[in-house]
């Protein structure tokens, strides 16, 4: 075999295993070094080393563990470099155990989990609990978190490594809260991937690729949660929620590009197996007794595909499910997306009402679905002007330039 | 590891208490106090006095400027602290919830920069 065949190996050997264990084996790290700074840069240290390594001496036969025992050594060294800022020195022998095991056996014990609550601890500042975890847990790095977040590299960089002093001076602990903490911490995981997916979905044309990408690392986490936390019916409600709205992600463009709104969808183009996924999940996790926010929005999500696909008008029911989730998580998005319904049942007058009662919420005027919304209501009961003007809001306020034509094509319809 | 929680409680709201609120807020920190105390967890508390009695000092050019009342001025005062040893965050964020001060004001929690051995 020539160097060149040799190094080409190394590299998709190397490339594999960061696929497939990259978290696993962060995560790992992280438990030894309880500190995520000095695993993370371990771990690629380690990688540097296979690269160097296993052109000359081929692939072992098992990399992961191959580069945990590089890694555990990679975390003393630079432990012993950083000593004289802060305390590491107790913890270094117990980093040398523990790993003989991982070592023996290929199945490394999976802690993605603990690392996962270690990003959204509810002592991490809400808005880079998101970006740490697609950093720490799935390795992506801070320039591809920037582009998706639309934030500078640099300040994205900073903020990331904030996040992760706190969690070593802080002394965040690496676990799974305990049964009675369990659902209230693990809201702010769900909430903390949910963003990431939204963030991804702010680009539905998929002409972004960061961004699109940026949806299937959400799913992929969402998909980890429900299946090392299957008794916990909000994490099944999240993937059920995520499974509906990707299921739709090519009905909303047309061939052209276009935006299509939901009640003007292909109920064809809509990807059948991942809704019958969600619908399978959310029924598993009604059994389960207890309701929450992505279980409701989930079920809603269902409510506005099964009425596309039959016809069959069901907007009480959806009023219903928004009242419910009014309740428990209440926001003036929640609001608007109500009184959207309630002008199906009771007409558009009725829905400005309801709207009328949280416009003067300030959160509100910048935001774009409660302007557009307000158009198309204000369109139907015959305030041209208004709606006019309304319009101009939405449009003024979208950063997708497909919804904007979209907009505009309703603002010039009007008389 | 080692946290303080630092009590920061509106002090102009305590003088307003009647006798016997004031006796209940009392007992309400001794109970907290014990209850460290038997977790074995506490290593030092104190009161603070008022803020009017406090003082402060900042140098500059090698001359001490010396002025009257709190560093900072907000709706709560640093009031007291209490010095913990626990096993990390999560268990110093479930005392500072039990602390009162907590109920009445906000509970800060830091860490102890640990020195090096």
């Amino acid at each position: 075999m020539s160097i060149g065949e040799g190094d080409q190996q190394a590299r998709s050997t190397a490339d594999a295993v960061a696929r497939r264990s990259y978290g696993r084996l962060v995560a790992f790290l992280v438990a030894r070094a309880r500190d995520v700074t000095v695993a993370e840069d371990a771990l690629s240290e380690a990688f540097a080393a296979a690269l160097a390594d296993w052109p000359l001496n081929d692939c072992p036969a098992n990399p992961e563990a191959w580069l945990l025992t590089v890694a555990r050594r990679k975390i003393i060294d630079i432990s012993r470099r950083r000593r004289s800022s802060e305390m590491v020195a107790p913890q270094l022998e117990l980093l040398t155990e523990g790993l003989d095991a991982a070592e023996a056996d290929a199945g490394i014990p999976d802690r993605r989990l603990a690392l996962m609550f270690v990003c959204a601890h509810p002592a991490i500042e809400t808005g880079i609990r998101a970006p740490l975890m697609l950093q720490v847990v799935l390795g992506l790095d801070a320039k591809t978190i920037a582009s998706a977040f639309l934030t500078s590299p640099a300040a994205m960089g900073k903020r990331l490594v904030r996040a992760k002093d706190k969690i070593r001076q802080a002394g965040i602990p690496f676990s799974v809260p305990e049964r009675e903490e369990l659902p209230g911490r693990l809201e702010t995981v769900l909430d903390a991937i949910y963003a990431a997916f939204t963030e991804g979905w702010a680009d539905p044309g998929g002409t972004d690729v960061a961004r699109r990408d940026l949806t299937g690392e959400a799913m992929f986490l969402a998909r980890l949660v429900a299946e090392l936390l299957p008794a916990e019916p909000e994490a099944l409600g999240l993937l059920a929620l995520m499974l509906h709205a990707e299921a739709r992600r090519r009905a909303r463009r047309e061939a052209y590009g276009e935006y299509v709104p939901l009640a003007e969808q292909d109920p064809a183009l809509w990807d059948a197996q991942m809704i019958a996924e969600a619908e399978v999940l959310l029924m598993r996790a009604s059994a389960l007794g207890s309701i929450g926010r992505y279980q409701l929005e989930a079920a809603l999500q269902s409510a506005h595909a099964d009425r596309c696909r039959t016809g069959r008008g069901n907007w009480s029911e959806v009023v219903q499910l928004y009242d419910a989730l009014l309740a428990l998580h209440g926001s003036p998005v929640v609001a608007i997306n109500r009184a959207v319904a309630i002008a199906e049942i009771r007409g558009a007058g009725a829905a400005l009402e309801a709207i009328e009662a949280v416009a003067a919420d300030v959160r509100l005027a910048e935001y774009q679905p409660y302007w557009a919304a307000r158009a198309e209501l204000l369109a139907k009961t015959g305030a041209n002007e208004e709606a006019r003007r309304a319009y101009g809001m939405a449009i003024g306020l979208e950063r997708d330039p497909a919804v904007r034509r979209f907009l505009q094509r309703r603002q010039s319809a009007l008389e | 590891m080692e946290y303080v929680l630092f009590a920061y409680v509106d002090e102009a709201g305590w003088p307003k208490l009647t006798k016997a609120e004031q006796e209940q807020g009392m007992a309400a920190y001794t109970a907290y106090y014990e209850a460290l105390t038997k977790a074995g967890v506490l290593k030092g508390s104190n009161r603070l006095q008022p803020t009017s009695a406090a003082t402060t000092v900042r140098s500059a050019n090698g001359k001490a400027q010396v002025l009257d009342g709190p560093y900072a001025d907000s709706k709560e005062q640093l009031g007291g602290y209490f010095l913990i040893d626990v096993a990390d965050l999560d268990a110093a964020i479930s005392w500072a919830a039990r602390c009162p001060a907590s109920m009445h004001g906000v509970v800060e929690v830091r860490p102890l920069w640990a020195m090096p051995a």
